[in-house]
């Protein structure tokens, strides 16, 4: 089934002559209303009128993760306060977050771009929809909830953790798609056995799993682990959340939803615009976007753009399973972290040195940290107590600044591998 | 009664202490006594060594995390209940031991600790006469 067939299905020249339009009317709206974007582009030298279709949007400036940090919180918003109905939250590359901001119109379109997503998973207005995504400023809890409302399904707001109530309620409400980042699926299934519960006791059919990327063996072994069909779904909360883009029955590539999210495949290096098939990093300009509409928002998300036709009949264009990244980000159990953010944090404890490694592994299917750092002699002291508490401390200071549970090791001073050029500052040892 | 003692941070790894040792060794620096406290992450070794500032000196160029604290340091008799009593002077007064070890010294039976409140446990030493050691006490010997 198809949710959006006159959009999904359209021919690329209608979709063309849409994303046009929306083009042109997104740049009048943030050169009128966004003074970062008046500036960047009177300092490119382009006016709203150079704009006439989808093909000028090379002209337009790029959009990084530092532009949404230096303008926190509400910079880059284009519409008044008193538009804006909700705000969401992901980290940013040091302490401060990035904020977004929807209108009620951006909810109403997520809440489309998400139905078009769960029935491409192939999901029913029948289905019992666990939403073991985080509930919060996180987007992905509350974004598929409100997209299987949209469908018509039933939505059991779970949210992330509590693994033995989690099974529990998937075998007594007979959950039918359970959405959560592909790790954590994996460790449920795993946990069944321990809880005492096997497959039989669960009615699940589909998956829906994303906010971290997971390889085409991964999806597999969690077909295979639930007896169900899985599906991935991609988003960034900069430019929606989960929703923008999510793979069909046939797992060739994810098909974005571009007449609200136009990629562009872009060089890592010089930033131009990639011809379809070569990879690059990945670019989104949102087109309907009113709350914070972002112009060429680079994600750094390595992939490749197919526009051939899908068998299952959709014209959209997809993008190649992610693999990489062309920065340092690192997603855990869900959540981004840029190891500068662990900087900052040592940095302002002064506790310790500012030299530190950072392993990440994944022991039952769940992302662990461990983040050794040099003790600083100034600090060493004579009980175990008083040296456990450093580290307690620290971990304390890294859990409130990142939401993620980091095991802090005290070592030496030097024995952190000092490397020629860029620092190595994470081991992961993670297979995904 | 104040002696000075190293504290040297020891990762927990095979053969670390006996690096440490192995730079004393070569500095000519003599072990009066030792005790290591071990964690779940990590070691701490405690020691009075004939030459503490030299002794520190050469572990710091060695990259190792030394650090010197003052404890007090006091002698016992070698009889049963020596340490009790001694120890009951401080709890009595509401005085806290953080850690405490105790080493012979020739003849001697040689008590060092580490209390909450050192200020208050001189006063405690010198209101029982309790009987200090000093560092020329732990040379005399050598």
């Amino acid at each position: 089934m198809i949710w959006n067939e006159e959009i999904e299905c359209m021919s690329s020249s209608e979709m063309r002559k849409l994303q046009s339009e929306r083009l042109k009317e997104l740049v009048n709206k943030v050169y009128q209303n966004v003074e970062f974007y008046r500036k960047k582009m009177d300092e490119k030298g382009v006016r709203p009128s150079d704009i006439r279709s989808i093909d000028d949007i090379s002209k337009l400036p790029f959009t990084n993760k530092t532009d949404l940090r230096d303008n926190y919180p509400f910079g880059l918003f284009a519409a008044p306060m008193k538009e804006i109905v909700r705000i969401h939250a992901s980290s940013g590359t040091t302490g401060k977050p990035t904020t977004v901001g929807y209108t009620k119109k951006d909810i109403e379109n997520w809440q489309e771009v998400l139905a078009r997503c769960l029935i491409m998973s192939g999901v029913t207005p029948e289905d019992i929809v666990q939403v073991s995504f985080g509930y919060g400023l996180f987007t992905g809890g509350l974004g598929i909830h409100y997209g299987a409302e949209n469908v018509g399904c039933t939505v059991v707001p779970i949210s992330a953790g509590n693994t033995r109530r989690q099974l529990q309620l998937m075998s007594d409400f007979g959950s039918t798609v359970l959405a959560c980042t592909p790790s954590y699926a994996l460790h449920l299934a795993d946990a069944m056995s321990e809880f005492g519960y096997s497959l039989s006791d669960m009615k699940l059919k589909t998956g829906v799993f994303g906010a971290e990327p997971f390889s085409e063996n991964m999806r597999l072994e969690l077909e295979k682990k639930w007896g169900i069909k899985a599906f991935d779904i991609y988003g960034l909360s900069e430019i929606m959340g989960p929703g923008v883009a999510n793979d069909c029955e046939f797992h060739d590539g994810l098909h974005i939803h571009e007449d609200h999210f136009f990629p562009e495949v872009v060089d890592p290096k010089t930033k131009e615009p990639l011809p379809d098939g070569q990879q690059g990093e990945l670019v989104f300009t949102t087109l309907t976007k009113e709350g914070i509409p972002l112009l060429r928002y680079n994600t750094h998300d390595l992939t490749t753009l197919n526009r051939e036709r899908c068998e299952c009949g959709r014209t959209l264009v997809r993008m190649k399973k992610i693999t990489g990244r062309s920065d340092d980000m690192l997603i855990i159990r869900g959540v981004n972290l840029f190891p500068s953010q662990i900087e900052q944090v040592l940095l302002e404890m002064r506790e310790t040195s500012a030299h530190y490694m950072l392993y990440v592994d994944r022991e039952n299917n769940l992302d662990i940290l461990e983040l050794k750092v040099e003790l600083d002699e100034t600090k060493m002291v004579d009980t175990i107590k008083d040296l456990m508490s450093l580290s307690r401390k620290i971990e304390h200071s890294l859990h409130s600044a990142l939401g993620l549970s980091v095991k802090v090791t005290l070592v030496e001073p030097k024995s952190i591998p000092r490397s020629e050029g860029k620092a190595v500052r994470v081991i992961d040892n993670r297979k995904i | 009664m104040k002696i000075r003692q190293l504290s040297v941070f020891v990762e927990n790894k095979t053969g670390h202490l006996n690096q440490i040792l192995a730079v004393l060794a070569r500095n000519n620096i003599n072990i009066i006594a030792l005790t290591l406290a071990d964690s779940i992450d990590f070691g701490l070794l405690r020691m009075l060594v004939s030459d503490a500032e030299k002794a520190a000196e050469a572990l710091r160029t060695e990259n190792f995390t030394v650090r010197i604290h003052e404890v007090l340091s006091l002698e016992l008799e070698g009889v049963p209940g020596s340490l009790s009593r001694v120890l009951n002077h401080f709890s009595d007064n509401g005085i806290a031991i953080e850690y405490i070890y105790a080493f012979s010294f020739g003849s001697k039976s040689i008590l060092v600790m580490r209390p909450d409140n050192t200020e208050k446990a001189i006063e405690i030493i010198q209101k029982y006469q309790l009987k200090p050691i000093y560092e020329s006490d732990l040379k005399a010997q050598l």
